[in-house]
């Protein structure tokens, strides 16, 4: 066990570095630095950078076109990232439907599908919520029927994330509607141009459209789509959720976040003296930090379990409860620091890029939307409430 | 001792809860704030007809001789609606201030038309360098001949947009921090020299950034007295802190009724989500909460009053720390219990959520009342 980098880390964190540095699109990573929304396009760009540089899907193995890094190297480049103001990769192909792929694919599938996530030439989103189902994903109801060489699918998706960004949608579909809840689905590979898919926006509490409904009017998918067998696409999703939970407790960017809160509290006066000088703040701040520090080395022990070959077990549900709360307590603080210039809604300098000179400090604009916004963390991926039961119920047997 | 309200109180109270919930569905408050004025002109004058407006100021004043608890009572029922007509700058504050500190001749000329529906009022006491410090005022206001010369500028003047007067705090003696100084005026609010930046806020409603560039007013705009303005302007934000604490209140009954409701009717794993134990003990502590937010508030209303000083800030700060700790565990506890959709802007819950947060933060948050509370009370 060490704690310390080896000299081939710190070797490789420098060529991390650098890449960064050399590859970023400035324009994004002042984006990034500055809280705004981002386009497809600022994603992609910075994906595909990586993507050439072999080092998008950094979390697959050697034989499907990963890096092969170690646990430790896997650390470094997010961490890495994260302070250089990089984005996150979006996960729907990369951390997703990749691994479902070329772990339950055919070599079909595999040839087809995989060199486009490496390279994010595709985009991909995620099929599973529904109205109505929310974190009982097992209820859905969306149904494909078969008919011949294609299923036909009917029915709709929810909180399907960027969707209107999408190329492709990996789907759990009702394949079987007469077999018990988990049993009769399947997953299916849909292409959103595919005639009978219309994509609605959901706009969310602070304005801004990052979700979408989707809905499926006879779509024809071609059978060749399905991954896996028919009726056990159940065990991708369990497979994909679990890998899901892993990235989920966003470690790096609360990071990034505290030190986001201390900047503010530096530039914010209270009494004609910095907010960072007030002592009960600062002991708030201190109190996140140790927090994250906590979660760090939860997620470093996982990590570790993992490279020594183990699987990811449902302790993960601890980073992903842990991990939404700190990163709801870091808006939290950043709403309280702002104070009053928390109020003026300036939507335009979030989305839009604007050239509008903003109300109050640069800072403060996005505190409060970001508070609204990160309310979804304890939500989505399966809620709080739902991780502790899984919880409960696989690692303490109650 | 009792605690309930009168017969008059019960029929003020019953009158404004119908006209919320005849009037003020969801859908029509969504496209009253869609509007470029934010608030409804219809509404206003229904108010005043109805005698809102005039209420909580005394018949000498021209009102109906009501206090704090018809305040407390009117915006309760408000926040139950979310309703975003500028009553808390234009009644509470801008009325506020001209009872307190108003002379004669500017309550002939402000407040009976304020009680009339025919004037609006706004509070400029924001400073981008101080924080919640109300003594924090750099803006001055310089002797010029009879009157005086206003300069600087104020951040999130709720309802400067509408305003026909603009209630501002200046410096007219003394260091920037320093409690005596101070002074309000009264500014017309088309006064040359006073120019504005309008935003909608979080919330939806609206607040500008108002710059006075040497604006001219005469001595007559002095409400109170010169250089002891800060006093005055204090007791009226104590007042507008209670009467937004009582906002809050129906705020937040509001939200677990629609949480309740919700929790009992959405079905998951075969069963209403309100049998899980959890979830049935998160709508208990949001119940609690909502209780002792409406505990601290009637407290802070009965004694809003008080001749002394120190008893009323003590029992304001006391309510705006309830306010904010009970606000924001039953918004995060709404939002969080109705999954996704709380988190979407179709449902009303996210939009009561925001107000609650923006009342936390409104006039001083958590920390700076708990800190006051602390000072007086550990200076008894």
């Amino acid at each position: 066990m060490d704690l310390a980098f080896t000299k081939e880390d710190l070797a490789f964190r420098d060529e991390v570095r650098a890449f960064v540095e050399a590859e970023l699109p400035a324009d994004v990573r002042d984006k990034v630095a500055k809280g705004k929304h981002l386009e497809r396009d600022d994603y992609m760009r910075w994906q595909q950078a990586l993507g050439r540089r072999g080092w998008l899907v950094y979390t697959w193995p050697k034989k499907h076109g990963g890096p092969g890094w170690t646990v430790t190297q896997r650390y470094i480049f997010e961490n890495v990232c994260a302070d250089m103001n990089a984005p996150g990769i979006i996960p729907f192909g990369s951390k997703m439907v990749g691994p479902v792929i070329y772990t339950f694919g055919t070599d079909e599938q595999k040839a087809t599908y995989l060199p486009g996530i490496r390279e994010s030439k595709v985009w991909w989103c995620q099929g599973y919520s529904e109205p109505g189902s929310g974190s009982d994903l097992a209820s859905l109801r969306t149904r494909a029927v078969r008919d011949g060489d294609h299923y036909v699918v009917n029915g709709s998706k929810t909180w399907n994330t960027m969707g209107h960004w999408a190329d492709w949608i990996f789907c759990l579909v009702r394949t079987d509607p007469d077999s018990k809840p988990q049993e009769g689905i399947s997953f299916l590979l849909i292409d959103m141009k595919t005639p009978g898919i219309t994509v609605k926006p959901i706009i969310m509490a602070d304005g801004g459209h990052e979700v979408n409904e989707v809905f499926f009017d006879d779509v024809r998918v071609p059978v060749a789509n399905l991954v896996g067998k028919e009726g056990e696409g159940w065990t991708c999703a369990k497979f994909l959720l679990a890998n899901e939970r892993l990235g989920i407790a966003a470690v790096p960017q609360s990071k990034r976040g505290v030190d986001a809160v201390k900047k503010i509290a530096r530039a914010e006066n209270d009494n004609g003296r910095p907010l960072i000088e007030d002592a009960s703040f600062r002991e708030k701040i201190a109190d996140l930090e140790i927090q994250v520090t906590a979660l760090e080395y939860t997620e470093l022990r996982a990590l570790s379990a993992m490279a020594a070959g183990g699987a990811p077990g449902p302790e993960v549900s601890f980073l992903k409860i842990r991990g939404s709360e700190i990163q709801q307590r870091i808006t939290e603080l950043a709403l309280e620091a702002v104070g009053y210039y928390a109020m003026p809604y300036q939507p335009a300098l979030l989305w839009h890029g604007a050239n509008e000179e903003p109300i109050g400090p640069e800072h403060a604009h996005t505190a409060a939307p970001r508070y609204f916004n990160v309310r979804k963390t304890s939500i989505y991926g399966g809620s709080n409430e739902i991780q502790k039961n899984v919880i409960s119920k696989m690692v303490l047997g109650l | 001792m009792d605690l309930s309200y009168s017969d008059e109180q019960k029929q003020i109270k019953e009158g404004v809860e119908r006209f919320v919930r005849e009037q003020y569905a969801f859908e029509t408050r969504r496209k009253i704030a869609a509007t470029d004025r934010g608030w409804s002109p219809e509404n206003w004058a229904k108010f005043a007809e109805l005698g809102w407006l005039g209420m909580s100021f005394s018949e000498d004043d021209g009102g109906f001789g009501g206090g704090a608890v018809e305040t407390s009572i009117i915006m309760e029922a408000f926040g139950s609606g979310l309703v975003l007509e500028p009553y808390l700058p234009t009644v509470v504050m801008g009325g506020g201030l001209l009872a307190a500190g108003g002379t004669a001749a500017q309550k002939e000329a402000l407040l009976a038309p304020m009680i009339a529906g025919e004037k609006q009022f706004a509070a400029a006491y924001v400073e981008k360098q101080a924080r919640y410090n109300l003594a924090d005022v750099a803006v001055t206001a310089k002797k010029s001949g009879a009157g005086w010369t206003i300069s600087g500028h104020k951040g999130v003047v709720y309802n400067a947009a509408s305003a026909d007067t603009i209630f501002v705090t200046a410096r007219t003696a003394g260091g920037q921090r320093d409690e005596k100084g101070v002074t309000v005026f009264a500014v017309d609010a088309k006064a040359k020299g006073v120019s504005r930046r309008d935003y909608p806020t979080q919330d939806a409603l609206r607040a500008s950034e108002v710059t006075f560039a040497d604006v001219a007013v005469g001595a007559d705009a002095v409400v109170g007295e010169v250089d002891g303005g800060l006093a005055l302007f204090e007791g009226v934000v104590d007042r507008a802190i209670v009467a937004m604490c009582a906002e809050a209140v129906g705020c937040m009954d509001a939200l677990n009724k629609a949480t309740l409701e919700y929790i009992k009717t959405r079905k998951q794993f075969g069963v209403p989500i309100g049998k899980f134990q959890v979830l049935q003990h998160r709508m208990v502590d949001c119940f609690t909460n909502a209780q002792e937010a409406r505990s601290m508030t009637l407290m802070a209303t009965l004694k809003i009053d008080d001749p002394d000083a120190a008893t009323r800030k003590k029992a304001a700060s006391g309510a705006k720390v309830q306010i904010g700790k009970s606000g924001r565990f039953v918004g995060q506890s709404a939002v969080q219990m109705h999954g996704g959709m709380g988190v979407t802007d179709e449902l009303s819950v996210s939009h009561y959520f925001k107000r609650l947060t923006m009342i936390e933060t409104m006039f001083g948050n958590q920390q700076h009342h708990l800190s006051r509370y602390a000072g007086l009370s550990m200076a008894a």
